[in-house]
């Protein structure tokens, strides 16, 4: 079997806050094969943009620390390169695409400019072969017109355009993984629609692997080939997508799913919910997080924190009742 | 109010609807254009019903939500509530209808008084429209809050010690506080994760059956708005561009508009293959609509002249028997 292209062991990131240390990803593990997309889904402060963060390094400084593991990239451990190092592997090696586009571009210069100074920066070549590779670029992300886009602003563009303005400067450099961090959140389903395709497009166009972070189960059944669901900074299930889809195992990622309103269920129908909050990462309970709101907990659950189990080949799930949740999800059918 | 209204007849009847904001310009900030956020839209409430409004971001939901509450004063036509019309009725003689038309907004930490408790803000269209005393009035706001489910030692709490979800159910009690008719939803679950989406929309439904409420319930997620609405209306550029019975929207959309948008739509299953319509370009500014069909653009089917030259009216289709209408020339 190849070596994937990003291996993720046993991740921890902290945070120095006003309220004390708190642990924002707890002992993650997973891994991105070349030219796959995995689909990283979670709810809000579950970790998964520190996550992305750690991996490019880009944490808020000095809050924010990488306090164990390793992050593998084909065979190199990002934690432990010094900066300049790491600045030649973000943008060249490693693509990353923000939520909200217009936060991601600087509203002072142009698109060309921002977007040839990511070429300028890794690639050894002249201006002139910047410009022509930044209109390529533009012109590849669908952008109408690209010369002339070259030398407008952010503000000039609409939503949609500015992401894909995004995506042409993550891309520039043709990076072995790109990481989109919630790509499609602040747009229009018509225009996520378009981006969806469009990164999809290109990941057959290149060849690169994808990290697709998102709070969206449909995006991720759309997108992805494999899925990490995240809860309270530790990761409760994993596995290909029909693993996940088909036979959640999680408590969690079972509520999760029937939770969804779908455009088939009967109108003003119940909807299942799953009860409660997520804990607060600076009073996390000693056992299982998702203990409170789990129709299966048992007393046990509250002593310890459940491992990473294997359910089947590359189906894990970290829950000591899974066995329980798998069972009663067959009877049900 | 006007109790000798008959049960079937229109809680909320809208009808040519205009609502255009002056765009200034230049140093002197002269009005030259016109945004026509809402340009020529009829619609009608029936009580108990929930009307599904969907559309993209500037299509012009929120602002004919917000004029349906009286909260913009429309450029033209005519909102009928419970057979008065409120259209061009201004200042203090607004009040007693505001009794009866309650808005729900999309954060509620924007839309809640974080210098105010919990109690403040529920009690306070009490206090506005000098319901009851101070006893009866805290009486009704412990009633309110094991209504919307939260504890009753909220009272004394603010807004930033609650979830979203749980601002979101005092948004909701305060929009009940006053046992309206109209409840205008304005994207009420957009900012909520999806295990608290559930269960806001779940609570919006009870409330509905309990109380007899009519929604007016503004979104942009398809889905969502289908789970809880009786009839569907489209939205795009400022005009319907489609409307009908949740069912019939999904399974028998006509307009291209709306039936590109049910494709765009993400499902939740892998096994799922998308057939996806994906449309090209943007949403045109509603300042400088296109002329003829404003969704001729980005059509797909748009065929000749007549689409670009002439503009549809939303007329029922003889099939369905006026239940569903759509504004298309393919249709007409």
């Amino acid at each position: 079997m190849p070596e994937p292209l990003l291996s993720v062991n046993n991740l921890i990131t902290e945070f120095e806050t006003d309220e004390g240390r708190v642990r924002a990803v707890d002992d993650i593990s997973f891994s991105v094969e070349a030219g796959e997309t995995l689909g990283i889904v979670g709810e809000s402060g579950c970790g998964k943009s520190v996550t992305a963060l750690s991996i490019m390094r880009l944490l808020p400084q000095p809050m924010g620390q990488i306090m164990g593991g390793e992050i593998k990239l084909q065979g190199e451990d990002l934690t432990r390169l010094d900066l300049p190092r790491m600045g030649k592997i973000r943008g060249n090696d490693i693509g990353m695409v923000f939520q909200e586009p217009m936060t991601a571009l600087n509203p002072v210069h142009t698109i060309g400019r921002q977007l040839a100074e990511v070429l300028f920066l890794h690639k050894n070549i002249n201006k002139e072969q910047a410009l022509r590779e930044s209109i390529e670029m533009l012109d590849k992300v669908g952008i109408p017109s690209p010369d002339v886009r070259m030398g407008e602003y952010p503000h000039q563009l609409s939503g949609g355009m500015r992401q894909r303005v995004v995506i042409a400067i993550a891309l520039a450099c043709q990076p072995k993984l790109l990481i989109a961090d919630e790509p499609t959140t602040a747009l229009d389903v018509t225009i996520q629609a378009q981006i969806l395709e469009l990164i999809k497009d290109l990941q057959n166009d290149m060849g690169m692997s994808v990290i697709l972070i998102t709070h969206d189960l449909a995006v991720i059944a759309e997108t992805s080939q494999s899925v990490v669901v995240m809860y309270a900074g530790k990761v409760a299930e994993k596995g290909s997508v029909f693993d996940v889809f088909d036979n959640p195992t999680h408590p969690y990622t079972q509520g999760l799913l029937s939770s969804i309103p779908r455009l088939e269920t009967e109108p003003k129908s119940v909807l299942s919910t799953i009860d409660g909050m997520v804990p607060g990462l600076l009073d996390l309970p000693v056992g299982c997080r998702f203990e409170n709101r789990c129709a299966y907990h048992k007393q046990d659950c509250t002593k310890a924190s459940p491992q990473i189990e294997q359910v089947s080949g590359a189906h894990q799930v970290s829950c000591f009742e899974w066995r329980n949740v798998k069972q009663e999800l067959q009877s049900s059918g | 109010m006007a109790d000798n209204q008959d049960r079937n007849s229109p809680i909320l009847q809208i009808r040519d609807l205009k609502m255009h904001f002056p765009v200034k310009e230049g140093i002197l900030l002269r009005t030259g254009k016109y945004n026509k956020a809402v340009d020529g839209v009829s619609l009608d409430i029936q009580p108990g019903e929930t009307l599904g409004l969907v559309g993209e971001s500037g299509c012009g939901k929120s602002t004919l939500g917000r004029c349906v509450t009286r909260l913009y004063k429309p450029t033209a036509g005519q909102i009928v509530f419970e057979g008065k019309d409120i259209t061009r009725i201004g200042g203090k003689k607004i009040k007693p209808y505001r009794q009866d038309m309650q808005m729900i907004f999309q954060d509620p930490m924007e839309s809640l008084n974080a210098r105010h408790t919990v109690g403040d803000i529920i009690q306070e269209p009490l206090v506005v429209q000098q319901i009851g005393d101070k006893v009866s009035r805290e009486k009704r706001v412990k009633e309110l809050l094991d209504i919307v489910g939260l504890p009753a030692r909220s009272v004394t709490r603010y807004p930033f010690e609650f979830s979203g979800g749980q601002r979101q159910r005092i948004g909701i009690a305060r929009a009940i506080a006053l046992n309206p008719k109209l409840i205008v939803c304005d994207e009420p679950v957009s900012a909520l994760d999806v295990s608290i989406q559930s269960q806001i929309l779940n609570l919006l439904i009870e409330l509905q059956k309990e109380f007899d409420l009519s929604y007016l319930f503004i979104a942009h997620d398809l889905a969502v708005v289908k789970h809880i609405s009786d009839r569907i209306a489209i939205m795009y550029l400022g005009k319907i561009v489609e409307i009908s019975g949740g069912e019939r929207v999904y399974r028998e959309a006509k307009h291209p508009y709306t039936q590109s948008l049910i494709s765009a739509i993400p499902v939740p299953d892998p096994h799922h293959k998308a057939h996806r319509q994906v449309l090209t370009g943007d949403v045109p500014s509603p300042i400088n609509p296109p002329s003829g069909c404003s969704f001729h653009t980005r059509c797909p089917q748009a065929m000749t002249r007549q689409c670009s030259s002439q503009q549809p009216n939303l007329i029922p289709l003889a099939e369905a028997a006026g239940d569903h209408q759509v504004s298309c020339h393919l249709y007409s």
